[in-house]
């Protein structure tokens, strides 16, 4: 991994760079612009629904997709565009959370094993080559299973399995820069570890944390609707795309709008966050190994 | 070589141990403990309960339980399935096949559309072929697995009816042959996209180097340039992706073979869950972490023999 818009005299400069070299990227703009649309439309889901998104209707089940209905109803008469909505405040909150999360376990792990070296490095990463080695998926499903989560504590089992990337990412920068002479001025300075590790080493691996931590968004959002989906996730009512799937699934061949709407929001935030990852890499000028 | 492959065995065994360490300490954290499917049984009492777990040991300290728990693991007791009263070995081994069929299948689906993609898009760069596989990459990538198998099975199974919904099927090569192929492209869909990407940039990143420009100085036709000397150097990166890959694709198997109900390990696991099989779990995780661990050391070991730049002491 190098960074090289990071040797670059000042930051201010770094940035300006890097946001003309991302205007110019059409997919990113695209892919933010998507992103942004589905989040005011999450946000602001009062606004544009007619119907509260558990508000049962027992004289219009399984309606069709109709003006009234744009997405149809489902099996207990609920609008389906509301509760698509609605989801999306769930699921992208998780998605965004859980990529937070594990940005900054990553950081701190990676920041400690690069920078310390020696035992405390052998330690972290012999942990993060563990936890690398269990499937992803299966011990997320039975980590939820365990405990039933809620949407807080779904954020932290899915960031449980996200960070190592982060951490790997983040140690090799900093044992780059850890040899470099402005750590060793700022050591000579007096410095403590954790201002010289924040304020010094810090910033200049910033570019390749966001770019992962964006990209993580994406597989967030996969995994809280796959465990939704498999019914370990968030539970109903509350709707998340992944838990509408799921009810969705049964009555798939007579009522196929139920299953295809919430599927393109998945696809559409997901196709968005990885376009807007695509660009932030390219703008910020980040070859990443992984 | 013999030594680096030695050292790496060695190195992968305190990985076996703080995986099963972080697995049997998941599976002690269950409500209810090993014991919940007796828990509520109205006919088994407190003192059953203290009974079982004085004869299955489990009043012991954790530490003794873990050391006895891994060494019976080891010499490949699994114990005995709660729900089915099978022997867990015996039950994954029966579902084994189904899961190597279908990830196999997939497998070799992905490969075949990675390297055909991958290399064209490269020696073909700002073509709309480049742009469509690009295109269809990116689309892969996002995809949420378990929608676009329910997309298919609704379009291709339900609306055109061409092939069977879901299941596994009895009665042949040909009928299993046909319920394989839509599990199997959603799975390879998984995985395809990242794949046909990471041997365009190989390609790519190949075709710059001095040596490709001497094999063309000196006259060599483009398909042989790209054949003989791009190809093989560019496809090292992609080994290694690829066997990283593994711990994605058995993912990708779990909620493939749920949404298309094949009888595979997925399943397996999914059912476990709902059923509280401790021992199965234990097991499937257990199995799972292995060959990732494998798998890894198997794509460092390739990497080796690839790249003959690196040397390993």
């Amino acid at each position: 991994m190098s960074v090289r818009a990071a040797a670059l005299p000042r930051r201010s400069s770094l940035l300006l760079d890097a946001w003309r070299r991302f205007e110019r990227d059409r997919l990113a703009a695209a892919g933010a612009v998507v992103l942004l649309v589905l989040a005011i439309g999450a946000a602001a889901a009062p606004l544009f629904t007619r119907y509260a998104p558990n508000q049962v209707d027992l004289a219009g089940l399984d309606v069709a997709p109709s003006a009234v209905h744009w997405f149809g109803t489902d099996d207990l008469g609920r609008d389906a565009f509301s509760r698509a909505l609605y989801a999306g405040r769930v699921s992208l909150s998780i998605g965004v959370g859980a990529a937070a999360v594990s940005a900054i376990v990553g950081t701190a792990v990676g920041a400690c094993a690069g920078y310390y070296g020696g035992v405390v490095d052998s330690v972290l990463m012999r942990a993060t080559d563990v936890v690398l080695s269990i499937p992803p998926l299966p011990l997320v499903i039975v980590l939820s299973a365990i405990v039933k989560p809620s949407p807080q504590i779904l954020i932290l089992i899915i960031a449980g399995i996200g960070w190592m990337g982060t951490a790997r990412l983040v140690r090799g920068a900093f044992l780059s820069i850890r040899e470099t002479e402005y750590v060793e001025a700022a050591r000579a300075a007096g410095c403590s570890s954790a201002r010289i590790i924040l304020r010094h080493a810090l910033p200049n691996s910033l570019a390749p944390i966001i770019v992962a931590a964006t990209l993580a968004v994406g597989n967030a959002i996969i995994t809280e609707s796959v465990l939704s989906f498999l019914g370990v996730g968030i539970q109903p009512p509350t709707a998340s795309w992944g838990n509408m799937l799921q009810n969705a699934e049964s009555t798939m061949t007579t009522k196929p709008w139920l299953s295809v709407f919430p599927g393109v929001f998945i696809l559409l935030s997901v196709l968005g966050v990885n376009a807007l990852g695509d660009g932030l890499r390219d703008a910020l000028d980040v070859r990443m190994k992984e | 070589m013999t030594r680096f492959v030695v050292r790496r065995l060695l190195g992968a065994v305190p990985l076996v141990i703080g995986v099963s360490m972080i697995i049997f300490g998941i599976l002690q954290a269950m409500p209810g403990g090993p014991l919940a499917v007796y828990l509520d049984n109205p006919y088994i009492t407190g003192r059953d309960i203290a009974l079982i777990k004085h004869q299955l040991g489990l009043d012991q300290p954790l530490y003794v339980q873990y050391a006895r728990w891994f060494g019976a693991y080891a010499l490949g007791h699994w114990g005995i399935s709660y729900s089915s009263g099978v022997p867990v070995a015996r039950l994954i081994f029966g579902r084994l096949p189904a899961t190597l069929l279908l990830m196999g299948t997939s497998f070799l689906l992905a490969m075949l559309f990675a390297l055909t993609t991958g290399v064209y898009s490269a020696v073909r760069q700002h073509t709309a072929f480049d742009y469509a596989a690009t295109v269809f990459s990116f689309l892969g990538i996002s995809m949420p697995v378990f929608w676009f198998g329910l997309m298919l099975q609704l379009l291709v199974a339900v609306h055109l009816g061409w092939l069977p919904v879901a299941g596994f099927g009895t009665g042949g090569w040909l009928t299993v042959g046909q319920h394989l192929v839509l599990p199997s492209i959603v799975l390879a869909m998984f995985t395809a996209g990242r794949w046909s990407r990471f041997t365009r940039a190989g390609v790519l990143e190949v075709l710059r180097q001095d040596y490709i420009r001497t094999a063309r100085a000196k006259g060599l036709a483009e398909r042989r340039v790209v054949f003989r000397h791009a190809l093989r150097n560019s496809l090292i990166p992609v080994v290694t992706v690829v066997a990283l890959d593994l711990a994605g694709l058995l993912s990708g198997a779990v909620v493939t073979e749920t949404v298309f109900a094949w009888p595979g390990m997925g399943s397996l696991l999914i059912q476990s869950i709902s059923n509280v099989d401790y021992p199965t779990l234990l097991a499937i995780l257990m199995l799972s972490s292995f060959a990732i661990i494998l798998s890894n050391l198997l794509a460092d070991v390739l990497y080796s023999l690839l790249d003959p730049r690196i040397v390993y002491r």
